[in-house]
């Protein structure tokens, strides 16, 4: 009894404490928003909550979050909106550099450059946000939505995000993510994990985009290696809208009505998803294509597993115009484009010798789902078809990878 | 008459207020830190030097008046290509303004903020004030301001200007390496030339050391003035592409995510940006596939971004309204030739 009673003041010392030391600032709209959102985000202590109040905010220049636990808070993704339609300074609509902070509830509309970045924190969360460039596709909105970087134990939950120029939700160069519950609109790619360790992407919505779900491995940038990403339970449908990136950029490879893709990348499992209607193709799992003189990179999918997937028919339109990967799948296919693709390329050694089982790709039950890949010791020897379509030949058993956990 | 010496007398009592550097709450106003004997005229207190870079970053075309105070009897222990150690107490100090002294100019100068970086318990904070009309105090600012204003160019021709105080956080932006605040010009490396003080013109290395503050015959590199056409190209560009990119482009810093680093010691071709493709650059790629396109400036994005105006693709990201064209030309050249 006594034990309890000290437990119990303790967590009322707690909570006492919860309620003394954090407080919260309201803004309103008002004819100088920018500065006095900008000072809240900056007088504020540590634990307090920034409120921004329902309403229409034009700034002018880029808003930034520099204090540990704060959270900023809106009325609602609708209600209240921080427009930067007007935008004449700061790359970013909102930037983030600090550990811990909560975004929850409002949105942010039309910025010159991305819309919400987060780089090199411990802890960031994304509640109910939305990001949006509200005239639609066009390669001249920002590149990215929601863009945490270099980040640990991010968590992307209910969000919305439209018309970004490469992708909607973009994770790169972290660890320990989770992008859940959210809708992805008309971006080239609707969410992308790049560069990335631990991921769980899942119940999300990307319809309309390029591509539906990207998960990407590029070389000449600080971490790399991506591995352990699970992308399940998602919808990724009727990803049919016209590759709008400008070029250079890599999702300006992507070809119009891809529903994921896999590139590069280790231990990947894609599992109870719904995808279909995509014109391209369904799921494609591709080597990264360029020459790289950086000697740690690995351009070669692994461990890569798909099973329990619903697929709805696709690739009777494909983008024969964007990048490489519709072109020449719709020719070795002779135009039968399947659902799940894998290119095929390994790394000399592995095709004489062979790929070790713990690499191999494995596809578990797929109901119908048809299969392309390319064998390349047939595809270097012209007198040979080096298409496969034997879905059986990839059948196994499943390895489930395990959950994504936030750590300290 | 009377009154005027009393005036000087009084301005010659104006010493710095240490105990206000030390203080958590900084001033509401910049005089009350004792560092100008005249604040209008920037004549620095005692113990408050001048100094100058031999490159220094562009902001917008605006002069620049840099004072360090150094408390007496400390030192700053050399780093070996990193900024001096500086003691706690240590306050670097810069005027940001249009001084509009070239030729022929009738209009009046125009001070618009001063900047600090103050060091104590070991960690740099950053604090800055804006000008008031009447250009005689700067008061303390949170969330920064924009200045729209015209000043005298080189040329003699009246310029626009949006120029923008940077709010704290911004100024973190650039002056962040490992998630620390740090200075970026007072380099040793930096400040190897010759100042003109009032006892005459002097090396900075060598009158820090004699005010006690450095130690003497430091074995360095000094850097090239990217505006001394005398020099080598490959120097000057890299040493304008060091102080205006470097302290985001470096390992730790705020744009290392992009793997474009643009440090002077840098030696990768890749890293530097040499058939570099771009990772989350977007519209700013502007169509093109490479950062940096031997031989082809207009085909490098690297020189597209120090072109625009458009707050989405322009590199830096801020401090900059106009286009630095002397800069621009220089690397463009550069990449012309390599």
């Amino acid at each position: 009894m006594i034990k309890f009673l000290k437990l119990f003041n303790f967590s009322f010392l707690i909570f006492i404490s919860f309620f003394s030391y954090s407080k919260t600032i309201t803004i309103y709209p008002s004819a100088d928003p920018y500065t006095e959102i900008q000072e809240a985000l900056i007088l504020a202590n540590p634990g307090d909550i920034v409120h921004i109040s329902e309403g229409f905010y034009k700034l002018e220049d880029s808003l930034s979050i520099d204090i540990d636990n704060l959270t900023l808070q809106g009325d609602g993704l609708n209600k209240t909106i921080l427009s930067f339609k007007d935008q004449m300074s700061g790359a970013q609509g909102l930037s983030v550099t600090s550990d811990g902070v909560t975004l929850q509830d409002f949105a942010v509309e039309d910025a010159k450059g991305d819309a919400i970045k987060v780089k090199g924190v411990h802890g960031i969360s994304f509640i109910r946000v939305r990001t949006e460039w509200t005239n639609g596709p066009d390669e001249l909105n920002g590149a990215y939505g929601l863009y945490p970087v270099e980040s640990k134990n991010v968590l992307i939950d209910s969000c919305v995000a439209i018309g970004a120029s490469d992708a909607g939700i973009y994770v790169g160069q972290s660890e320990n993510i989770i992008v859940k519950n959210s809708r992805a609109e008309f971006n080239v790619a609707g969410i992308e994990i790049e560069n990335s360790y631990y991921a769980d992407v899942f119940d999300n919505h990307a319809e309309n985009n390029t591509g539906g779900i990207l998960v990407f491995d590029l070389p000449d940038i600080p971490q790399q290696g991506g591995h352990h990403v699970r992308v399940f339970r998602n919808k990724s449908i009727n990803n049919n809208t016209d590759n709008f990136a400008p070029e250079g950029n890599i999702v300006g490879e992507v070809p119009r009505g891809t529903g994921i893709i896999i590139q590069a990348n280790s231990h990947v499992e894609i599992f109870e998803n719904d995808i279909g209607g995509n014109d391209t193709v369904n799921i494609a799992i591709v080597t990264y294509g360029y020459e790289t003189e950086d000697k740690n990179y690995y351009p070669h999918p692994r461990a890569i597993q798909v099973h329990n997937n619903r697929f709805t028919k696709s690739g009777n339109n494909p983008d024969l115009e964007t990048g490489e990967l519709a072109k020449i799948l719709y020719e070795l296919s002779d135009k039968n484009m399947p659902d799940i693709f894998w290119d095929g390329i390994l790394p000399m050694k592995q095709i004489i010798f062979g790929q070790p089982d713990n690499e191999k790709l494995i596809l578990g039950n797929n109901g119908s789902a048809t299969f392309l890949t390319i064998n390349p010791i047939k595809y270097m020897l012209p007198i040979f078809n080096p298409v496969e379509r034997d879905y059986d030949n990839y059948r196994g058993t499943i390895t489930p990878l395990p959950e994504v956990k936030f750590s300290d | 008459m009377l009154c005027l010496l009393f005036f000087n007398y009084l301005d010659s009592s104006i010493y710095v207020k240490e105990d206000l550097i030390y203080q958590d709450k900084p001033p509401k106003k910049l005089s009350e830190y004792g560092f100008f004997q005249d604040m209008n005229n920037q004549t620095p207190s005692d113990g408050v030097l001048p100094y100058d870079l031999i490159s220094p970053l562009f902001s917008d075309y605006a002069d620049k008046l840099r004072f360090i105070y150094i408390p007496e009897n400390k030192t700053a222990a050399y780093r070996h290509n990193k900024v001096f150690d500086f003691p706690n107490g240590t306050a670097l100090i810069k005027t940001f303004a249009y001084l509009n002294n070239y030729q022929n100019s009738n209009t009046s100068k125009q001070l618009l903020e001063t900047r600090l970086l103050i060091k104590k318990s070991n960690e740099w904070v950053n604090v800055s004030y804006i000008w008031n009309d009447d250009q005689n105090e700067a008061f303390l600012s949170i969330a920064g301001k924009t200045i729209s204003t015209k000043f005298i160019n080189e040329y003699g021709n009246l310029v626009d200007v949006r120029y923008r105080v940077p709010n704290i956080n911004q100024c973190k932006e650039c002056h962040t390496s490992n998630k620390k605040i740090t200075p970026i010009g007072p380099k040793a490396r930096n400040l190897n030339k010759s100042f003109n003080y009032i006892e005459g013109s002097k090396n900075q290395l060598i009158k820090w050391h004699q005010m006690g503050w450095v130690e003497n015959n430091l074995n360095i590199k000094s850097m090239v003035d990217w505006q001394d056409e005398s020099k080598d190209l490959n120097d000057r560009a890299r040493s304008y592409l060091d102080i205006n990119c470097a302290h985001c482009h470096i390992d730790g810093g705020s744009a290392d995510t992009s793997g474009l680093i643009l440090d002077y010691l840098e030696s990768n071709k890749i890293n530097l940006g040499i058939y570099k493709k771009p990772v989350a650059t977007g519209r700013a790629s502007n169509n093109l596939r490479y950062s940096i396109v031997p031989g082809k400036p207009d085909e490098s994005i690297l020189l597209y971004r120090m072109q625009s105006l458009d707050p989405g693709i322009m590199m830096p990201e801020s401090g900059r309204f106009l286009e630095h064209t002397e800069a621009v030309e220089l690397i463009s050249k550069w990449i012309k030739n390599l």
